[in-house]
């Protein structure tokens, strides 16, 4: 049982790491790196929300902790001159921080309620990046610099990304590593006590609290993880794309990510990484149909949940069983 | 000898409604004490009074001395008071087994970071909570199902199950709201029996409401009667029965014609 999952993990990472760059390359179409590294890194903040999915909650606020993160990035790499790596966790702490204050209050909701929360908190956020002065309103923060390299104690880790010949292919690499890494952290939770709190709490919290488990606790810090995941992603996004905006991340944003988490499934660690890239490559493949884009996309999404309420991969369950 | 739990003049009001008015007893180690009365009386009230999933009105509870009344429910629940609930209250998309191991929460030794690098301390507490799954499985005759889905067993095995959950917490007293309700007589025995190893296998108190009366008087060292939030009567199996009160609120409707 082990051993297969360790043969699928070293699989998947040669098809990432090898497979995909040779096959880019083959073809020509170095513009996929582009959007492969934009998927994995969407699939960091989704992962979050399905981690606030495993408690029960539904969490359309992830668009919020993906600006906040980005801007702390951007504003510490702007005005103070830090390494962007080093600014990659402070902006997942900074997350993480802010959303106990934030988490505090609104996890008591639970249901409809918790979910509209969160989805004004985006829009909350988005405004908030408007009003306050070192976010710099409107105009956002431009002309960021590319990363710059990491040296430990005079080991290279990370090279300058602007020496780099080509920096689309570290882009794609950093943001393959840090949804790996992500995904990893995930499975780790979800496969320790931590993960089997979590099922308890989103299956009874009265039972779960009469066990003994400190619920109150046990949501904040889910919550917390769930936004350090959606900092980071907002942060790395703003190392590619070199700048950020109040508009960067959305109310559809937070809303792509939770249905990223519905349609890969919300029983399967790895469902929200197949639903973002199904969902982005999907929008981008009905591209093609102009005007009608979102009527078929959206009764796409509409027919795949009712056919497939558990999501994609649970096509795969009832092949084992059968 | 003092008392594990005392109940001081615990009052709840929800509104303009006494759900339990002034309600006094004590309850000791290693007993088992039924609370009774008709429905609607107080008894599930007085039970999230006493695990402090309801704030009193007025009134204390204390445990070994200590003050538990208005705790949160985890810290109560830490102290050795544990609650089951008249619904049947289980974790349905997880196997027994699971329900069982994950429900030994409060004997960790390892923190959840400890848990989560899989630090030898956790891997010493994964052990050790799955074999103390085990010994409660056989104890509560569940082998057979261990491995089954919570959401697809029976009334039956669902209340036996409710039951180990709570015994799961090791708890010093359980607090069982209607454990036998929907059971047939069969299944009821059985679960009396259970319940009488509980207390002397592993020295758990017991707190039992129940409606089903002759069990009530089989398995209880003592009873208290509640009517209408108010405590009528407390006694023993015996004292109770030839209470004239308590015949006239409770015992002498038909309830009673269950026969004794
Ligand atoms: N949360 C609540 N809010 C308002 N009234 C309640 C609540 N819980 C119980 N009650 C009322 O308190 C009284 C006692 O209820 P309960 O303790 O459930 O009785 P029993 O368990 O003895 O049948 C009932 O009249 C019930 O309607
Ligand atoms: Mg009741």
């Amino acid at each position: 049982m082990n051993k297969k999952i360790l043969a699928y993990v070293a699989l998947f990472l040669v098809f990432v790491y090898a497979v995909v760059p040779m096959l880019i390359n083959i073809s020509g179409r170095l513009d996929f790196y582009y959007t492969l590294t934009s998927v994995a890194l969407l699939s960091i903040a989704s992962a979050g929300v399905w981690l606030t999915f495993y408690i029960g909650r539904i969490n359309i606020g992830q668009g919020a902790f993906a600006l906040a993160g980005g801007y702390v990035s951007a504003i510490l790499i702007s005005q103070y001159g830090f390494n962007f790596w080093v600014t990659l966790p402070i902006a997942g702490l900074f997350c993480a921080v802010l959303s106990v204050f934030i988490g505090l209050p609104i996890l008591r909701l639970r249901g409809v309620y918790f979910a509209m929360v969160t989805l004004v908190l985006t829009e909350v956020m988005r405004l908030t990046t408007l009003a306050l002065p070192i976010t710099q309103g409107a105009k956002g923060i431009t002309s960021l610099p590319l990363p710059s390299g990491l040296e430990i104690f005079g080991l290279k880790l990370i090279p300058d990304f602007s020496t780099l010949e080509n920096p689309k292919v570290g882009f794609y690499m950093m943001a393959i590593t840090l949804m790996i890494i992500a995904y990893a952290v995930l499975y780790r939770i979800v496969n320790s006590r931590l993960g089997h709190l979590c099922r308890s709490l989103q299956q009874n919290e009265e039972l779960a609290s009469s066990i003994g488990v400190n619920t109150t606790y046990l949501r904040v810090l889910t919550y917390s993880i769930s936004s350090f995941f959606g900092g980071i992603a907002g942060a790395s996004f703003v190392a590619i794309t070199q700048s950020i905006y109040p508009s960067s991340f959305q109310v559809a944003d937070s809303i792509n990510f939770m249905l990223n988490c519905f349609l890969g499934g919300l029983g399967y660690v790895f469902g929200p990484m197949l639903g973002t890239l199904m969902l982005y490559f999907g929008w981008d493949l009905l591209f093609t149909i102009g005007k009608y884009q979102m009527l078929v996309y959206s009764s796409l999404l509409i027919i795949l949940m009712l056919f497939l309420p558990n999501g994609v991969l649970s096509l795969f369950d009832r092949k084992e069983k059968r | 000898m003092k008392p594990l739990l005392e109940v001081r003049n615990v009052t709840k009001r929800f509104g303009g409604l006494i759900a339990v008015n002034d309600v006094s007893f004590d309850v000791r180690k290693g007993e088992i004490l039924s609370v009774i009365g008709p429905n609607g009386a107080g008894k599930s009230t007085l039970f999230k009074l006493i695990s402090s999933f309801l704030k009193t009105s007025n009134g204390l509870v204390l445990f070994r001395g200590e003050i538990i009344s208005n705790l949160a429910p985890h810290t109560v629940a830490r102290r050795g008071v544990v609650r089951t609930f008249q619904e049947t209250t289980i974790f349905k998309s997880m196997t027994v087994r699971e329900n069982i191991i994950v429900s030994h929460h409060l004997q960790s030794k390892a923190s959840l970071l400890g848990f989560f690098l899989g630090s030898r301390k956790a891997r010493a507490d994964e052990k050790r909570f799955g074999e103390s799954a085990d010994r409660i499985i056989g104890l509560l005759g569940l082998e057979n199902i261990a491995n089954e889905l919570a959401s697809n067993l029976p009334q039956g095995h669902l209340r036996v199950l409710g039951m180990a959950i709570g015994l799961a917490t090791d708890p010093a007293i359980i607090l069982l709201d209607e454990p036998f309700a929907g059971l047939n007589h069969d299944e009821t025995m059985r679960l009396v029996t259970l319940v009488q190893r509980l207390r002397d296998e592993r020295e758990v108190t017991v707190l039992l409401v129940e409606h089903d009366i002759p069990a009530v008087m089989k398995i209880s060292n003592r009873i208290v009667v509640l009517n209408f939030g108010q405590k009528i009567a407390e006694g023993t199996p015996q004292e109770i029965q030839n209470n004239p009160g308590v015949i006239e609120a409770y015992l002498g409707s038909e309830d009673m014609a269950v026969g004794i």
